[in-house]
């Protein structure tokens, strides 16, 4: 059974990414700085969470197919079969959730969002092609539909890196602080987590695609990667920043405080 | 010459001909309707703080993505609204000037606070609903930009009634716990509802001169009995109650008779003393001044791309 635990696992990772990066893109809906993008980032949000139920769905089927075998959660604390797709999202801890430490850090500014978003969906777009070969047919078909909503993530977002990077003093300043505040947490990405077993994962080549594709962006807006840092990492085994229990607290609150009900 | 230009207009506007931005108009439509319109965007705007506020919280991931898609919209309708209104002269901008320094009001429901889930059932059911009884016969206003972005927004008003008569119906089948939720968020929201249909009409100066030119086509009072006949059947299939010890079928009238509003309490919400008057306006200032610099930077950035263009041509 290590091949569905593993893929269960990933899934968890997949689904867990797009719904907390959801979350904080949604934080901004109805305050965003144009009414325009204000929509447009509310989409996006949209769009994850889309993502994040297809994901938990399949990861649910998995998990209650070979229930027997599995460990449900590591705190011990049971969520009781058949697991759903809320159940995966609204009853599981801190320790348990397994997205990348970049989705879960603060919204920061405009800068500091839209970066985000540009280095996280041009690295999903990497590996959501990649999965687009994997053994389970079901996998592939959520990764082709998620690549035509992250293919618009990266545009999106990317024409913001430009815009900021090349706009204004004061927009270009902010850029690069945004990129300093972020890059420690885009290392973490390329580190095949122990559960990414599919053969038709390649991390090394999503890191060469990505690092062409950001570096040549961040040139064309005259923005400067740091030199050198140290890689925040620990998201993808369940060793989260504090931020994340916040984020937490608040999503999980009504499934907590009534629990056993329907919404 | 005036005067006949006035008649053309009365006269075109009694055929049922829709009036567009470049026909003459009198000056009196064109600001009655640039202060309808605006007001009537900055509510789609603002309506999105209270809903806005539960996204993160919603308890499912399919409430959430309802109520993100849901709220996701009325920031659409404002977009729509904003672009209706610019048709009769006056900037976005401009019109952002007017809500920021209270110059222009939005609908008072928006000032009332969301205390929980429940909420989330009671405004598309009863906010959304007395918004669309409002909003259809605005399909037919007489000025065509208003009346075309109308047809758009009532469209999508429907699935935001209905998502939130759906909580409501889900809470009803729940615990006991969640039917105190939802009685509790009916009983906060009813009388706020009411209010929205406006003063009544012996004290809506307004009223003749709108519907003389079309703009309107039903009086509020008339509006707001055919909201209480809707509601207190809607409620009954909730097993729910209004919060009104007069409501009572009246056979005579063919209508439900129903209990005095609190034009008080109305009047201060208008006045700017609601429970959340302050910090509904706060978010908005707080994001269009955040907003400056992006907005800023967005413009740079076109210039020097259009400037680049240019030069290569
Ligand atoms: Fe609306
Ligand atoms: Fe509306
Ligand atoms: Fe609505």
């Amino acid at each position: 059974m290590a091949t569905a635990k593993n893929e269960i696992d990933f899934l968890l990772h997949l689904a867990d990414n797009a719904l907390i990066i959801g979350h904080r893109n949604s934080e901004w809906c109805g305050h965003g700085p144009i009414l325009e993008q204000d929509i447009a980032i509310t989409n996006i949000a949209l769009d994850y969470i889309g993502q994040a139920r297809n994901l938990y769905q399949h990861a649910a089927e998995l998990i209650n197919q070979h229930a027997d075998k599995i460990e449900l959660t590591q705190t011990g604390k049971d969520i009781s079969l058949p697991v759903t797709e809320d159940s995966l999202a609204y009853l599981r801890d801190v320790v348990e959730f397994k997205n990348l430490l970049i989705t879960e850090i603060p919204n920061g500014d405009w800068a500091q969002t839209t970066l985000r978003l540009f280095l996280l969906s041009q690295f999903q777009l990497e590996l959501f092609t990649q999965l687009l070969k994997h053994e389970d047919a079901q996998v592939a078909a959520i990764a082709e539909k998620s690549i035509k909503e992250i293919s618009y993530h990266v545009k999106w977002s990317q024409d913001w890196v430009l815009r900021l990077g090349d706009g204004t003093e004061e927009s270009k300043r902010r850029m690069q602080q945004a990129i300093d505040a972020i890059w420690a947490y885009t290392g973490e990405m390329f580190i095949q987590p122990e559960y990414a077993t599919a053969t038709c994962l390649n991390y090394a080549a999503i890191q060469t695609a990505w690092n062409q594709k950001v570096t040549a962006i961040f040139e064309e807006a005259g923005l400067l990667i740091p030199a050198k840092t140290f890689v925040q990492k620990g998201g993808a085994t369940g060793m989260h920043t504090e931020h994340l229990g916040y984020i937490l607290a608040e999503m999980q609150y009504l499934q907590r405080a009534y629990p056993n009900s329907e919404w | 010459m005036e005067q006949d230009f006035e008649k053309i207009f009365q006269d075109k506007v009694d055929r049922e001909i829709r009036i567009e931005p470049k026909d003459w108009m009198p000056e009196k439509y064109r600001q009655t309707l640039i202060r309808q319109i605006s007001q009537h965007a900055h509510s789609e705007i603002i309506g999105m703080l209270p809903e806005g506020n539960w996204i993160t919280r919603a308890p499912s991931l399919r409430r959430k993505a309802i109520l993100l898609a849901k709220v996701q919209d009325e920031a659409g309708h404002g977009l729509y609204l904003y672009s209706a209104a610019e048709t009769l002269g006056i900037t976005r901008d401009q019109m952002y000037e007017q809500l920021h320094t209270g110059k222009a009001k939005y609908s008072s429901i928006f000032n009332y606070p969301t205390l929980s889930w429940a909420d989330m059932g009671v405004i598309g059911w009863l906010v959304d609903g007395a918004a669309i009884m409002n909003q259809v016969p605005l399909c037919r206003t007489s000025f065509g930009p208003y009346a075309r972005a109308m047809v758009r927004v009532c469209k999508e008003e429907s699935f935001h009634q209905r998502q939130g008569f759906e909580i409501l119906y889900v809470l009803s089948k729940g615990t006991e716990a969640q039917r105190r939720m939802a009685q509790d968020a009916i009983n906060r929201w009813w009388w706020p509802s009411l209010m929205m249909f406006g003063p009544k009409d012996d004290e809506s100066p307004n009223t003749i001169q709108s519907m003389k030119w079309k703009i309107k086509r039903f009086s509020n009072d008339e509006l707001r009995q055919k909201f209480v006949d809707v509601c207190a059947e809607q409620v009954k299939v909730l097993g729910f109650t209004l919060p009104d010890k007069d409501l009572k079928w009246n056979e005579e009238r063919g209508h439900y008779d129903f209990g005095e509003i609190n034009w008080d309490e109305f009047w201060q919400v208008v006045q700017g003393n609601g429970p959340c008057n302050k910090e509904r306006l706060d978010a908005r200032k707080k994001a269009w001044e955040e907003g400056a610099w992006v907005r800023d930077a967005a413009l740079a950035y076109a210039n020097k791309k259009a400037k680049q263009k240019q030069a290569a041509a």
